[in-house]
């Protein structure tokens, strides 16, 4: 779960982590009563799951009410790439002296928890990585060992920040990694992490993204649901508990199984087609998953044919097309539908399926040849 | 022959009594592998099917000489019950769990490298592994895979490991064990351990793999495959056109920062001389001729 920038700064303030003073709003009027408390000179910031936002106009400076309104109103209703600000965040503004970067994460490649840190702040860290790698100073944190407060002390030291800043940095840093393991964080970014002339360091920005595994350790977690970035179709998957991703193209996909329906994306590409959508219902195709499964896929405008590939292992081939037939009779659908059945009684399947095929219901032998199929009709 | 489990080995369930360990400890039992016991501290005493349940995994294992545990406790319990099976110093431990939090993983992988070495971890997130006419731990449909040899399967999907046991039995090839490493981003046991278990068994002749996006474990599996591998190999990474930044179904196969894609895992399998196919039957076919060239 992708926390919004207010949302990590809260998150961040639970633990300690010394972020500006501000609040959240989606409302001009709002807007300039927080700046009022907040004393100005301000920040209006636009909140949005995507990067880019001080380019886009996301991002103004407020001296007084009348400005602070103006862009209040200006940036609400702002489209960022897709995105469209329905919140903004004003804080107060914030003296800088210099910019600084910190995160952790997990090493998948170590299995090690991954801390970095770099004196040049405030731009993509992919391209710190890319162009002066040297610029960033790395930590390998053992997940039952823990960061030891000598250890934090040592990686700042090799950051080669400003002296003046090596305090609080390690300060914040002892605080975020306890944020990043209590708070069961898959990543905590500060960029940029501030020193100001008056010699505090200040996280100044706040990406976390949280671990949805853990939401049963942290019940409040379910309140960041609302805010996650998933367009009318994700949504409505989201609701009957699907895994969706959707796509741009018009080629429905439902399968069993992650790998498989990853697999049968990249099928449907591979013959010429474009998937309207990843869709897996899990290991089993039961008659209600299936209905609700049609019903996302039926209800997106975008598609003109369905590619049903299921392969059953512990699920018989029968239960499939059993679940397939009673699906199709409470939701009516409009674009045809090509079925590859394939695994553990999949010959008693087919002939379930078989007195029910017509122009609108087709079975393929192969994944590829149901591929082909799918794709035909789509561009039909 | 076959890696990690075969006909002798001992398999405790935790979880049994629940009803996904009781349905796949049965279908386990079914199949042949030997199911001696169950956990369960508020059940000890009681049984399932003739299966007994111990209130501890010191206990069952003292109990019935079990070797290996497979796990179907829900997600919150799983660390406990990992580091439980571990200090009984199990040899196997398998967790079929998913949704399980990724730093719980990182803990109990580091905890049983450091204190625990000679436990192996496969999962969480996994469908198991099955060493076909012999043993079966997890929930792969046994009757799909062909036993005896020579083809060794290692996979981080689970259907897509059931499609490559039943392309293979289809064209009448045989596999020593097919090992379900799961999606998860800190998988227990990974692709090179599994690899480099398959290349020490005389019975596998070559490695089936099959990958998908996100991480860099295939990347891992291709310099190893280079250096240490007289075996062949034949792989499939699922996921070629998945878009940056977006979870496919399983915790680990996403695409960030560039990272992780299927292209990047292809290109260096191939430079390790495995053979790659574009989808789940091209990969099928090529095996098939890899094992018709023995």
């Amino acid at each position: 779960m992708d926390l919004l920038e207010y949302q990590g700064k809260q998150f961040f303030a639970q633990y300690g982590i010394p972020v500006s003073a501000g609040e959240a709003t989606d409302n001009v009027d709002e807007a300039v009563a927080i700046a009022d408390r907040v004393g100005y000179p301000v920040v209006v910031k636009a909140q949005v799951h995507t990067g880019g936002r001080g380019k886009a106009g996301g991002v103004k400076l407020a001296d007084n009410a009348d400005e602070c309104r103006e862009h209040a109103s200006n940036i609400l209703g702002l489209d960022i790439k897709g995105h469209v600000v329905k919140t903004i965040w004003v804080e107060c503004a914030s003296d800088i002296a210099e910019e600084y970067y910190a995160s952790f994460t997990l090493d998948r490649s170590a299995k090690k928890y991954l801390g970095m840190l770099s004196a040049q702040g405030g731009v993509e860290i992919e391209t710190v990585a890319e162009e002066n790698p040297d610029a960033i100073a790395k930590i390998h944190v053992d997940p039952v060992e823990g960061l030891t407060e000598a250890q934090c002390r040592e990686w700042v030291a090799a950051a080669k920040l400003n002296p003046a800043a090596n305090e609080g940095a390690v300060d914040i840093l002892m605080k975020l990694y306890t944020a990043y393991i209590d708070g069961n964080a898959d990543l905590v970014e500060i960029n940029p992490l501030i020193l100001k002339p008056t010699g505090e360091v200040h996280a100044l920005d706040a990406k976390v993204s949280l671990d949805a595994n853990a939401i049963f350790k942290h019940p409040d977690y379910a309140q960041y649901d609302a805010t996650q970035p998933r367009d009318e179709r994700e949504e409505a998957a989201h609701e009957k508990g699907l895994q969706y991703v959707g796509l741009e193209g018009s080629v429905g996909v439902i399968a069993n199984g992650a790998g498989l329906a990853m697999s049968t994306v990249d099928v449907v590409n591979q013959v010429g087609g474009k998937p309207a959508n990843f869709l897996d219902i899990g290991g089993g195709a039961n008659a209600d998953v299936m209905a609700g499964a049609l019903e996302v896929i039926n209800n997106d405008a975008a598609v003109s044919s369905i590619f049903i590939n299921i392969f059953g292992g512990i699920t018989r081939g029968e239960e499939v097309a059993n679940g397939i037939i009673e699906a199709m009779k409470r939701v009516q659908i409009d674009a045809p539908i090509v079925i590859r059945l394939d695994g553990t009684n999949a010959d008693e399947g087919r002939e379930i399926l078989k007195p029910h095929l017509n122009d609108k219901l087709m079975m393929a032998e192969t994944m590829l040849d149901a591929a082909r199929r799918a794709v035909e009709l789509a561009s039909k | 022959m076959s890696i990690f489990l075969d006909e002798n080995t001992k398999v405790l369930y935790q979880g049994l009594t629940g009803s996904q360990g009781r349905y796949y400890g049965l279908l386990n039992r079914e199949y042949g592998t030997q199911v001696v016991a169950g956990t369960n501290p508020k059940k000890a005493g009681t049984d399932v099917e003739g299966i007994p349940i111990f209130a501890s995994v010191a206990e069952a294992k003292e109990a019935t000489g079990a070797t290996a545990s497979c796990v179907f406790i829900p997600a919150a319990g799983v660390k406990a019950a990992v580091l439980e099976a571990a200090e009984a110093e199990l040899e196997l431990v398998v967790v079929i769990t998913e949704g399980v939090p990724a730093h719980d993983e990182a803990y109990f992988f580091n905890k049983l490298q450091r204190d625990h070495p000679n436990t192996r971890l496969l999962g969480p997130n996994c469908p198991g592994l099955i060493s076909p006419g012999r043993a079966n731990v997890g929930i792969t449909a046994g009757h799909i895979a062909k036993a005896g040899g020579p083809v060794g399967i290692v996979s981080r999907s689970g259907t897509l490991t059931y499609q490559a046991l039943f392309e293979l039995k289809q064209k009448g090839i045989g596999v020593t064990t097919c090992v379900g490493i799961g999606g998860d981003p800190v998988p227990g046991t990974s692709f090179i351990d599994c690899l480099a278990a398959f290349e020490a068994d005389p019975d596998t002749k070559a490695v089936m793999m099959i990958g998908e996006i996100g991480g860099s474990a295939e990347e891992e599996a291709a310099e190893f495959i280079k250096d240490n591998m007289s075996k062949p190999v034949a792989a499939y990474i699922a996921g070629v056109t998945a878009p940056p930044g977006k979870k496919m179904g399983h915790a680990g196969a996403i695409v960030s920062g560039g990272k992780g894609t299927a292209a990047a895992k292809e290109e260096a399998l191939r430079a390790a001389g495995a053979k790659v196919g574009e989808n789940p039957t091209e990969a099928g076919d090529l095996m098939a001729q890899i094992v018709a060239a023995l």
